[in-house]
């Protein structure tokens, strides 16, 4: 068994206003997951605005420090004490995908340009080689090199950009990719399609994802495993189908009623007379 | 009711003329919550701006007309011409964040007195907002912050209490839980039926999420690339979609507990843009009350 991602009492505190009044803001409290797996797995935090999703997924990818506890992933130590790799040591082993890819990327750049500077700097492959990866990776989320070679973020749409986005973070050949919100800025009836690509990745090219979302329904449908948060607590943690089949904590049980579903009303809806 | 007739609302940009609308001809009966579906591109923003009367350039009106049946406060006919001077008296408009959408250096209540032709009397329309406010669940307070000292979800519901304020025949809501958690959001959409029921107006909802159009619509009107798609009663299209593009919307977005695959074939086949369904500007009604647009060439091929 491998340990894909596990946190030892995470905790991230923010402090806000000046020396007088200063005010402590716990985003992260004893934040321990463990997940134990042979195969890649998807593990999906789900949680409102607020709940610290972001801030675990920060912590994760080494943009904020924890106050304290430590984060390991893959049986190497990525946050807190013991954390000595090198940028991009880590790098190679955890990639991001970011919530909106209109801002990911510069408006006055071409979006294949960051393919090769993930191949060349992150990867230390040569031009030859990064050409190479480039069109692997842009072909294994569906897409062709040679339409998207020299074009700016303006002239793909939201979900192209996020499958190049996805291309861009395999390059590095990453263990886990971690994924704040991946969908939320795509057309519902075009979620399915990155959704499917990760499930994908996840069982033909032996990538993990953490999957940060809002949304429990497409959590449901992709996610090995589901963390529960709640005001910067795990509340709930475990197999997904366990998780929202048969929820414990009373916050899963208040979001999951919450889902508008095509399946009963929360309110009888009378037709209308003509 | 709302009738509009053959309308065409088009933008005019540089040289080109891109039809946003074209030719969308229906029947919106009065008192009733009208979901408006499609994706990104369909038209169904511009549709609303339309309806709700703000067309500025480069959108234009191209053709048809909109019949609101409204009569505006000097007793004439609402047209598109006058509607303006109906804006959040007999109609009114909820948009997607609210965060933009309240002046951020003024508090509350001066946007409740800030409202055109209010009494003029402040200390009148500030008890009057102050007991409003209290009807739809928030702290009389509130009216006393400033927009950034409230949370997302009461922002929304405050812009919701200047919408009804005024008790309007018609409001228009675009998107309006798009940014928000479901928690709050089904505060949300529960508030919008509230006020829906105990008012009697009526509401068009955009939205993407099918979920929200089952959970809050009578009527559910469908729209693709600049037509309507299918449009009926919410019960009938839901349990009895008769176009392969509602059927694709239907089934795009996973349920919990469902295990199936369905999604997977039909996100699929939805993939190929707006030329991936051929629609019909007639429509046809296949049930009482459920429209489809004429016979659908392509699409057979695609679903």
């Amino acid at each position: 068994m491998t340990i894909i991602l596990k946190t030892e009492e995470l905790n991230k505190v923010y402090r806000s206003g000046g020396i007088v009044g200063a005010r402590q803001i716990h985003a992260l409290r004893d934040v321990n997951i463990t997940v134990d797996s042979d195969k890649p797995v998807v593990i999906a935090v789900v949680g409102e605005s607020g709940s610290g999703k972001t801030t675990l997924a920060k912590t994760l990818l080494r943009l904020e420090a924890p106050t304290s506890g430590r984060a390991i992933v893959y049986d190497n130590v990525v946050a807190g004490t013991g954390a000595t790799q090198s940028k991009r040591e880590f790098l190679g082993l955890v990639q991001p995908i970011f919530q909106n890819p209109f801002e990911a990327f510069s408006r006055y750049r071409p979006v294949d340009a960051y393919l090769y500077e993930t191949a060349r700097r992150v990867a230390g492959m040569d031009k030859t080689q990064a050409e190479a990866a480039v069109a692997d990776a842009l072909d294994s989320v569906g897409l062709d090199h040679g339409h998207i070679r020299g074009k700016y973020t303006a002239q793909f749409s939201g979900g192209e950009l996020q499958r190049i986005s996805v291309a861009r973070a395999l390059i590095p050949q990453p263990k886990l990719i971690i994924a704040d919100e991946p969908v939320s800025m795509i057309d519902a009836s075009r979620r399915m399609i990155i959704i499917n690509l990760f499930k994908r990745l996840r069982d033909e090219a032996g990538r993990s994802f953490l999957y940060i979302t809002h949304d429990l329904a497409t959590a449901y449908y992709i996610s090995d495993f589901v963390a529960v948060m709640n005001k910067g607590q795990v509340v709930e943690f475990g197999p997904a189908r366990q998780v929202m089949s048969d929820p414990q904590h009373s916050y899963t049980r208040l979001l999951l009623d919450s889902i508008p579903t095509i399946r009963s009303r929360w309110r009888p809806r009378a037709p209308v007379a003509a | 009711m709302i009738r509009l007739n053959a309308l065409k609302i088009s933008y005019r940009i540089g040289g080109r003329i891109i039809g946003a609308v074209d030719g969308v001809t229906l029947t919106i009966p009065d008192g009733c919550i009208v979901g408006i579906a499609g994706e990104s591109g369909c038209g169904k923003s511009t549709l609303m701006k339309a309806i709700y009367g703000d067309i500025q350039a480069p959108m234009y009106l191209s053709g048809g007309s909109i019949n609101y049946g409204l009569k505006g406060l000097d007793g004439r006919p609402v047209t598109t011409d006058n509607i303006r001077k109906e804006w959040f008296r007999s109609i009114s408009y909820v948009p997607q964040s609210s965060m933009n959408s309240l002046n951020p250096v003024t508090r509350i209540r001066e946007q409740f007195i800030d409202f055109p032709g209010t009494d003029s009397n402040k200390k009148r329309v500030l008890e009057r907002a102050r007991d409003y406010i209290g009807r739809l669940g928030l702290a009389p307070d509130i009216l006393d912050s400033y927009p950034h000292q409230l949370s997302g979800g009461m922002r929304q519901r405050v812009m919701i209490g200047l919408a009804t304020f005024f008790q309007p025949e018609l409001i228009i809501a675009d998107e309006p839980t798009t940014a928000l958690d479901v928690v709050v959001q089904k505060e949300i959409l529960m508030l919008l039926m509230e006020v829906q029921e105990q008012m009697g107006n009526t509401v068009l909802v955009v939205s993407h999420d099918m979920g929200v159009h089952y959970q809050t619509t009578h009527k559910m009107l469908i729209m693709y690339a600049g037509r309507v798609v299918e449009y009926g009663d919410t019960d009938s299209v839901f349990a009895d979609p008769q176009h392969p593009y509602t059927k694709m919307l239907i089934d795009s977005l996973p349920t919990i507990g469902d295990d199936s695959m369905r999604g997977v074939m039909a996100s699929q086949s939805g993939a190929g843009g707006d030329r991936a369904y051929q629609v019909e500007p007639s429509l046809v009604e296949v049930k009482p009350n459920h429209f489809v647009a004429g016979p659908a060439l392509d699409a057979g091929a695609l679903a």
